[in-house]
Parts: structure tokens; sequence; C-alpha cells
């Protein structure tokens, strides 16, 4: 092995031990915080079956486990975690695994393309705001994602249906496919792409805002750096100092940003799901909460830190191929 | 012979406000050195990105001519300008912890000039890169060249910019302040470099600093330059023993001369005040409010450029014999 992959393979397993440990603090703070809300799952399906029979709670508890002290509770939880196995969820009368399965891609597509679509976005925007900095396009640029950050997620989602769905009818309202439609090929991906528009749109809005102040910053920094006033001493034409002096550069901050945002995007899908009857993990974390499913819900959180702490892994890893001064270690 | 670069009339100003630089005229000869002395805020560094067409966009050329070889680079396009830069006229900044470009490796910033200006292969621009850092001595330079300018010190970094501004052999190079960031043994190292690869190439060289011992040792003429303007010119030699400029004498005072004896050398003298700031510069001769010969008639007008014994100075009584 190189001194190089050493050393990165030393990062990734400190790293690793690193996650293990945050997850288990993670387990045992979320467990401990959806125990400390009243009422259970027993209160819940009781409720909804209309009885208030004590000796049906009960029994129902004890079905359940959760007539057991807390501390054993924790202690089952954190043992079949430890073996990967999410356990049951009664509402659904299913794993919580093959739940949760289920529902992950939507919401990772959902993720990516609101992701992409900002970072994508926020490039072109920061640039031309950068470029033509404190004359109109940029005052103009800097408006609209003022109000992309200051208006809240949801009424902006349930707008952009009324606009587009209701009024001009041009996109579907809801849901992630046509149920009328096949559910193979090209159709079926054209049709999940045509439900992904808004959805996507609506929560990209608020990182587009932020990502598009922070391209215009680091783009105006890089773009007054020394280095690129020397790449024009060099002679080095426009175009390739955006490219290959200034861009590079601008990208780094986004880059640490998009990572730190993971887990915020994570818990705005709950508000997007569910203005959008997306079939997501959110929407699944919403209904769970109400149905006091604990196990579904605890699994849903878990497996969202792990997200994140992959996710800021594998940003971290970015930053240092993007950033030859930062060297993992 | 005809100069290689006459600046004429040179105005460079704040947009809509103002002036930096005020009807500044110089020239520089085919293989000569020129230095341009004054204190921070006098307007050399602005000169020379007057020159490379390179000024913030806050400033703006409003008037005067710069011809280079025959061209008007006041006025010539933009793509001839990017042309000439980096192949005709190299430049070399004052920082070389910030020239680099931190995301690449310092053979490839070397290497773009050489694509860019001679249409050399990414291969063989590499190898020229290669042999360019062998040319400014820095050792192991095929591995040197893979590295990032973070690994590099201080000098290396000077030396690996100073092989960029090279690479092309321009006629012009223009140093501005190139060793006022580096370590002293650094800098004679990066000056005697800088010398060689200049008898070598044939070039011109600006060079830009406050540091009259730099001049002593490099320059051929020297420029003073005080709030935006020429106060002195003329031969290194001559004007060192004979400044007919009270700024050029404040300036020659306030440096230390090693090699008299110490008590010899008594205090070493300050100007006092500042350099003006923009905007609030004084009428007639802007050195007045700091000059200890000032009378009256100095604040009526601009005093004129009078022929010296040693060259050109700006003040009134330049011919009377030398500045107090």
């Amino acid at each position: 092995m190189t001194p190089r992959a050493r050393r990165i393979a030393r990062f990734l397993a400190r790293r690793l031990a690193q996650g293990v440990a945050l997850l288990l603090c993670i387990a045992v703070l979320d467990f401990a915080l959806l125990h400390a809300v009243p009422g259970d799952a027993a209160d819940a399906i009781a409720g909804e079956a209309g009885t208030a029979d004590p000796g049906y709670v009960a029994t129902l508890r004890h079905q359940l486990g959760l007539d057991q002290p807390l501390p054993v509770q924790l202690g089952l939880y954190l043992g079949r975690l430890a073996q990967g196995n999410f356990g049951y969820s009664f509402r659904y009368g299913q794993s919580v695994a093959s739940l949760i399965l289920e529902r992950l891609p939507a919401t990772l597509l959902l993720m990516a393309a609101s992701i992409g679509f900002a970072v994508a976005a926020s490039l072109v925007l920061g640039t031309l705001s950068a470029r033509f900095a404190n004359r109109w396009p940029d005052r103009l640029i800097t408006l609209v994602t003022l109000f992309f950050y200051a208006t809240p997620l949801f009424w902006f989602g349930l707008m952009a249906i009324v606009l587009f769905g209701v009024h001009l009818g041009w996109l579907p309202t809801g849901g992630m496919y046509d149920v009328a439609r096949p559910r193979t090929g090209l159709a079926f991906a054209l049709d999940v792409a045509r439900h992904l528009v808004l959805p996507a749109f609506t929560q990209a809005c608020f990182f587009l805002a932020i990502y598009t102040r922070l391209v215009r910053t680091s783009m105006l920094q890089a773009y007054g750096s020394d280095y690129v006033r020397f790449a024009r001493a060099k002679g080095v034409g426009e175009l390739r100092i955006a490219l290959r002096h200034v861009l590079r550069n601008a990208l780094t901050p986004l880059v640490t940003m998009v990572g730190l945002n993971l887990g915020t995007l994570l818990g705005g899908a709950v508000l997007t799901e569910t203005v959008f009857s997306w079939p997501g993990i959110g929407r699944l974390m919403y209904d769970a909460v109400f149905q006091r499913d604990v196990n579904l819900l605890l699994s849903i959180l878990v497996l969202g830190s792990v997200i994140v702490i992959v996710a800021n892994l594998l940003v971290d890893m970015l930053y240092a191929a993007l950033t030859p001064a930062v060297e993992l270690r | 012979m005809t100069a290689l670069l006459e600046v004429d009339g040179l105005r460079v100003a704040v947009n809509g406000g103002a002036v930096v630089l005020d009807d500044l005229s110089f020239s520089v000869a085919r293989g000569e050195t020129l230095a341009i002395v004054g204190e921070s805020g006098c307007g050399k560094s602005v000169t020379s990105l007057a020159i490379m067409r390179l000024l913030p966009p806050a400033l703006r050329l409003t008037g005067g001519a710069i011809r280079f070889d025959g061209a008007d680079l006041a006025t010539v396009s933009p793509t001839r300008m990017r042309d000439l830069r980096g192949r005709r006229i190299g430049m070399i900044f004052q920082e070389p912890m910030t020239s680099l470009n931190p995301g690449l490796r310092v053979g490839e910033q070397i290497a773009e000039v050489l694509r860019i200006h001679e249409g050399l292969s990414r291969a063989a621009a590499w190898r020229r890169a290669v042999e360019l850092l062998d040319h400014v001595r820095i050792p192991d330079p095929a591995r040197r060249a893979m590295e990032y300018p973070h690994r590099l010190s201080g000098g290396q970094r000077q030396r690996v910019v100073i092989a960029a501004a090279i690479a092309c052999r321009p006629d012009l190079i223009i140093a501005d302040e190139p060793t006022t960031a580096l370590d002293v043994t650094v800098q004679a190292q990066v000056l005697e470099l800088l010398k060689s690869l200049q008898r070598e190439i044939g070039s011109a060289v600006i060079l830009i600093t406050h540091n009259l011992g730099v001049v002593a040792q490099t320059a051929d003429r020297v420029m003073v330059m005080y709030a935006g303007r020429k106060v002195e010119e003329g031969a290194v030699a001559a004007i060192f023993d004979d400044p007919r400029h009270p700024y050029t004498s404040g300036l020659l005072r306030a440096t230390p001369d090693p090699t008299r004896p110490r008590p010899a050398r008594g205090v070493l003298h300050e100007i006092p005040g500042m350099v003006p700031r923009l905007g609030a510069r004084a009428s007639g001769c802007a050195f007045r409010p700091r000059c200890a010969r000032a009378v009256p008639r100095c604040a009526e007008g601009v005093p004129p450029l009078l022929a010296t014994n040693s060259g050109l100075a700006a003040c009134l009584f330049a011919q009377e014999g030398a500045a107090a």
C-alpha cells in the first residue's frame, strides 16, 4: 500500500469507529425522547378500534412488549439493532426493514433530485450574480433567492400545486406515478419524472437560495484573488479562468454546505412528502408519529442518522479531492 | 534606439472620482532595468497593472498612451492584449503565497502559459515546465512539478511564479515587489536569479520596490513616485549620489547603510507625515505638507520636471543643488 492509501484507510477506519459510537448515542437519545412522549402504540390502536377497555389495552401492551421496564426495552432494541434487525411494525403488519426499503428509493430520488437541482441552479445563478455584482441581474437574483429563502416550504408547495397543478394543469399535484399507466420502461420513468418536478423544486428552493448566495460570494472572492490576477497576467482567457481557476476553488464551500444540509434535507422531506403525498420515508415517519409506531419511528431516525453520517464522510473525502491543501488524516 | 516601452501622459482615476496616476511618463529601453520606488500608496503597483491592462474594476485608465513595441496598450483590443500578456510581457507579483492557484499542481500552472501561447501539447508543455523549474533552480524539478503550492516554501513559490513569467522569454518583465514577502536571505537569491535570467533572455525589467538597497543592486535607472506622479528620475548611481527632490533624499536618509560604522550612521531619519489619501492630495506640489523646504510658492501649481545633473526632478529647487 502506498503511504497515501494507508493514510486514507486509517482515516476511514477512524471515522467509521466514530460513526458507530455516534450512532449508538443517537439511538439511545431517540429512544429516550420517544418514550418521554405520553401515549404508546397500544393507546393509538385501541383508540382507532374505538375501545377504551383497560383489559384490552393491557393485553395489547403485553403483546407489543410495552409493559416491560424501559431499560429492558432499550436493551432489547439495541440488541436487535446490533444484529441489523429493525423489528416489526404492528401497525403495518410488516417488518420495519421491508417497509423502509419499500419507501427509501422514493425519498432518495427526491433528495437527489432536489439537491442536484439546487446545486446546478445555484451554480448558474451564483455565477451570474457574481459576474454582474451589484448591477440589476445580481439584484434580481438576490431578490428572488431571498424570497425562496424566506418562504415556508409547505406554503411554497401548496402554491406550486395551485399554480402548476390546478390552474395551468401542467404537472401532477401528488403521488409518484400515475396508477392508470404501465409501470415499466421509459414511459414509467417519464411519468415519475413529471411527478418529481414539483416536490423536488419545492424542496430545493430553500437550499437554492443559500447555495446561490454562497456561490456568488465564493466566486467574487475567487475572481478577486491573486491567483486569478496572476492567471490573467499569464494571458489565460476568461473561459479557462472561469473553469480552471475560479469554479473549482469556488466549489469547496458549496460542497461543505451541501454536506451539512443533508440532514436538514431529510427532515424537510417530511413536509414535502406530506404536501405532495410522495410515498417516501418522510411520509412514513409522519404517519408513524401519529400512530405511536415507536419501532418504525426509531428505525427511520437511526437510518436517517446513518445516511447523514455516511454522506458527511463522502463529503469530507470529496473535499479532500477538490482541495489539495486538505489532507485526510 | 527607440524605447521598448514608452508611457506617455498616463492617467488613472477611480471611477468618476479621485485621480490615482496623474500625467505619468517614462520609458524603458530593451534589456534595461528600471526601478520604480516610493512609499505604499504612491501608485507604483497601479502603474504596473495599468501597463498590463489588469486594473481592478474600480480603477479606470482615463488618458495617455502606453506604447509597447509599436502597439498602444491603452487602446489595443482585449484579445490582442491577452496574447501579449505572458508571451511578451511577463509579470511577477508580490505575494508568492497567494499568486498560485491552490488547487492546481505547480507544473500545470507553468505549462498553462506554454499551452496557451506556444500551442504545445499537454506532454510537451509539462516537459518544458519541468525544465523551467530546473532553470529557476528548484531541486528535483520533476517531482516538484507534481506538487501543489501549499507544499512549497515562499521562495520556491516565487521561483515557480518567475518560471511562469519567463516561460515565453518575454521582452519585458514587470516585477511588483517580488521579494518583499520573502526572508532576507531568500530575497537575495531570488533577485540574483531574476538578474541572471534577465541577462540570459535579454528582457527589460520594471522592478517595483520600496527597498532602495534592492534598487542599488539591480537597477540601471530609477524613477521615484509620489502621490501618483513622477518626482525624480535618473541613473541609479547619480540619483543616489545627488538626489534633487526632497522626497528622494528623504527616502535615502531613511535607509540604513550598514557599510558605515555605527556612530557615523547616527539616527535614521524619517519623513514626517504620511502619503496623502486619494482625493486628499495637496494643491501644487503634493509633497509640500511633508517637506522641510516648502515655501508658499510650492502651492502654486504642480512643479514641472526640471533637468538636473542626475536626471529630472519635480521640485522648484531642483536646480539649486542637493535637496535638503
